[in-house]
């Protein structure tokens, strides 16, 4: 058998494990790894400019391709860097392996120089956690790592390894372990016969269907059977922000986002459901509003690889614990050999009521902003990109009202194309997954949505996308302000603005971009709005920065009613409710 | 309602901060806790008592399954069970007093496993109401130290929880 160092075998057994990409950042604790990492060829590994932007651009990544996130970086500070995107992971349950060094075994408890207990600091933002005692342990590591983020509900896992275990000089048998056996994890895979048995039946009953679609449909590559059960059934479907593309966005059948910022169509039409299917979405408090007013009328049918997702804010009348995949597959073959078909009438029925929904105040059916004047609406930029592009582009975007926009008026048609962080809302994530998703699709359209706020966050980044020559689209709805800080402030504080401006102080972004060795490029009057985004989707080997003015008092509709609202209950605009 | 979960896990460090950090993290209590290895050293048992409304409850298990430590569980209070707390306690003793405390350890069926001419150390064994009762009945003015293990538990009849 080969003999080799620790770090060597830690990269070897990446090798293995078939990994090609790492994003990082060195430092003490880590160069044994840094080195070994140098003498190699079939990795490459992405400098970023700052941790956090590591843990992004893998999740973006991950997201993208579905393939397990890599990250590499040193102990202490490097290490507390890298939580943010380590906490953004784990809440959208996003596979990640992130490799801390650490200090060296016997000065651990000491508070040597840059020592951090990173198995401690990121307990509760992890699937799970391994600090490596010997070398000899690393290939066994490094397969239950990579297992456990990406099976069952995925999600990030730590490997803590004390410098003198990557050493150089002491060396070891590797061999990477074939299969594993691990007792204490077994992740479900086909869901109970009985119980999809009679979810089937209760779709078949249903009268007023709607299903519930979300982050695990899109994770668990379910969005073609997904669909095929949609259309078959003719049922109404609606997403979860971390679900859209899970369904075709621009199908008719699709209703648009669902919750906060959901549609009326959407939102109207869960509370008036007597049947709901939820997959692989996890009844979110974004989603839900008021829990003992939700759905009053509705059984929930509801399909997750993780028991706990189940029951925990809204009780499922038919739990299912599977993944998507199988169990959408088997519901599909036994409608198909049952033949049986839903109350035809009723689900036409269904379909007026949602059609007189849609003319009333669905964002589809004709706009709900304003359309004259010479400020360029946010919602009208995100349209105009969604054509430029062909609807075909990698979306990435930060937090805030712009990330509402991007997903109220980007409508995805296919899944991995909307890339945010919904679960932990983490500004700063869109740049460095849109480096992530590129690296992963040099050929691909990729924008990043942002805003003049979220962007300050990892701009750093920006000299990434300059080394690796990463020509992404930044789009920033740029607002001057916090706009969705704002926004709250409007509606529930009299609009006291505390801390949610900048007075003057905003950067050059476009000097800014320049000085990074980008192109930048204003747009501030709305009748140029669609030659110079042409324009900018038109240069394809640059990274460009848009900067686009948009109305500053714009606020995201719909939004509802809280606390203590329904679903249905929604404000449509500044002065309209439902 | 007060439940004792009994879960069997890996014998890893690390095990136990993850199953305490899952209590604190979601806001579930913990009233007591006992750890110790069981007859296959790879594998540690631990006791705890919390207390949770259903919901709560199954929130709880389904959490702790999770961990990718935890092996197997079981809430013993689902079906019968026997359970035993440990309790020692130093109470003061002296003249009559002796006699009295004394006769408190007779009934609970406990044992005084240290004397000195002032106090005796006792210790008693049962449910933690049982425990609770003692402690009553010695009257609060004669206890000078008490410490408890915390709850364990095993289900009764040939019910096991191994793997
Ligand atoms: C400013 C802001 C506003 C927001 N507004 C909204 C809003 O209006 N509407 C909205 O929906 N969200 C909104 N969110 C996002 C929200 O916070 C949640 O992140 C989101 O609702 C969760 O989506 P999800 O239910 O699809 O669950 P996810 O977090 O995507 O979780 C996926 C679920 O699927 C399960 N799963 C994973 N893989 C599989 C598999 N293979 N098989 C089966 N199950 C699987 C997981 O166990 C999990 O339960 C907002 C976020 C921000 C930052
Ligand atoms: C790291 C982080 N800090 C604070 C917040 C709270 N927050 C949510 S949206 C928002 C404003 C974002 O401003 P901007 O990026 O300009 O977007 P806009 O809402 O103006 O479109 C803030 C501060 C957050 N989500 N993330
Ligand atoms: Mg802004």
């Amino acid at each position: 058998m080969e003999l080799l160092s620790g770090g060597d075998m830690l990269v070897r057994a990446l090798q293995d494990e078939g990994v090609d990409l790492i994003f990082g950042y060195p430092g003490g604790s880590a160069l044994h790894i840094y080195d070994a990492i140098f003498r190699q060829k079939s990795i490459k590994h992405v400098l970023v400019r700052h941790e956090q932007g590591a843990t992004h651009a893998a999740d973006g990544y991950a997201r993208a391709t579905g393939n397990t996130g890599v990250v590499l970086v040193t102990s202490g500070p490097g290490a507390t860097n890298a939580i943010t995107g380590i906490a953004t992971a784990y809440m959208d349950s996003i596979p990640m392996v992130v490799i801390s060094g650490q200090v060296p075994s016997e000065k651990i408890g000491e508070d040597a120089f840059q020592e951090t207990d990173m198995v401690g600091c990121s307990r509760p933002i992890v699937k799970h956690s391994f600090l490596v005692k010997k070398a000899e342990d690393i290939p066994a590591v490094v397969k239950k790592a990579f297992y456990i983020a990406a099976t069952g509900r995925p999600g990030p896992v730590v490997i803590d390894i004390p410098k003198d275990v990557t050493n150089p000089v002491d060396r070891y048998p590797y061999q990477y372990p074939e299969k594993l056996r691990m007792r204490s994890y077994t992740p479900a895979g086909k869901g109970h016969a009985g119980q999809i048995r009679k979810a089937v039946a209760l779709l078949l009953s249903a009268k007023r269907p709607v299903i519930y679609a979300g982050g695990g449909v899109v994770q668990g590559d379910g969005s073609e059977l997904l669909t095929e059960l949609a259309q078959r059934l003719n049922f109404p479907v609606t997403n979860t922000l971390m679900g859209l593309g899970a369904y075709p966005g621009t199908d008719k059948r699709f209703l648009g986002m669902l919750g906060m910022h959901g549609t009326f169509e959407a939102n109207t039409a869960m509370h008036h459901a007597d049947v709901i299917l939820a997959v692989g979405a996890r009844f979110d408090d974004r989603v839900t509003n008021t829990p003992n007013k939700f759905c009053p009328g509705a059984k929930v049918i509801h399909i997750d690889v993780d028991p706990a997702s189940i029951s925990k804010t809204i009780t499922a009348d038919v739990p299912i614990v599977g993944t998507v995949q199988s169990v959408l597959g088997e519901m599909l073959e036994m409608l198909k050999s049952s033949k049986e078909m839903p109350d035809q009438s009723a689900i036409v029925d269904w379909w007026r009521q949602i059609d007189d929904w849609r003319e009333r105040h669905g964002l589809y059916t004709a706009p709900r902003y304003r359309t004259d004047g010479d400020m360029i609406m946010p919602q009208e930029v995100i349209s105009a990109v969604h054509q430029i592009t062909g609807g075909d582009a990698f979306v990435t975007s930060d937090v805030g009202q712009h990330q509402m926009f991007a997903a109220q008026y980007y409508l995805f048609d296919k899944p991995r194309r909307w890339i945010n962080s919904g679960g932990l809302g983490t500004m700063g994530f869109g740049l460095p997954a849109a480096l992530g998703v590129k690296m992963a699709h040099p050929g691909s359209e990729v924008v990043c949505v942002t805003g003049e706020g979220s962007i300050q966050m990892c701009i750093q980044e920006l000299s990434t996308a300059t080394q690796y020559n990463l020509p992404v689209k930044i789009l920033c709805l740029n607002n001057q302000a916090l706009g969705m800080v704002k926004q709250w402030q409007e509606m529930q504080y009299e609009g006291r603005l505390s801390n949610s401006v900048y007075e003057e102080s905003l950067p050059d972004f476009i000097a800014l971009a320049e000085a990074y060795g980008h192109l930048g490029m204003k747009i501030e009057h709305r009748d140029e709005l669609h030659g110079k985004l042409a324009e900018a989707f038109a240069i394809k080997d640059r990274t460009v920065f848009i900067d686009v003015y948009v109305d500053p008092t714009e606020h995201v509709y719909p939004m509802q009613v809280m606390p203590s609202g329904s679903m249905r209950d929604m404000w449509l605009s500044k002065t309209e409710r439902t | 309602m007060r439940r004792i979960i009994s879960v069997l896990m890996e014998n890893e460090p690390g095990a136990l901060s993850r199953v305490v950090g899952l209590f604190s993290q979601r806001g579930y209590n913990i009233e007591s806790l006992t750890v110790a290895p069981t007859e296959d050293a790879t594998l540690s048992r631990l006791t705890l008592t919390t207390v949770g409304d259903d919901h709560k409850i199954e929130q709880i298990t389904k959490n702790l399954n999770k961990l990718i430590d935890v092996v197997k569980l079981v809430d013993l209070t689902e079906g019968s069970h026997i359970e035993r707390e440990l309790l020692l306690v130093k109470v003061r003793a002296t003249g009559a007093q002796r006699d009295e405390v004394k006769r408190s350890v007779d009934i609970f069926r406990g044992q005084i496993v240290d004397v000195t001419s002032n106090m005796y150390t006792v210790q008693v064994s049962g449910t933690s109401e049982k425990l609770d009762a003692f402690l009553q009945a010695l009257g609060e003015h004669t206890i000078m130290e008490t410490v408890r293990s915390g709850v364990s538990g095993i289900a009764r009849g040939e019910k096991v929880l191994s793997i």
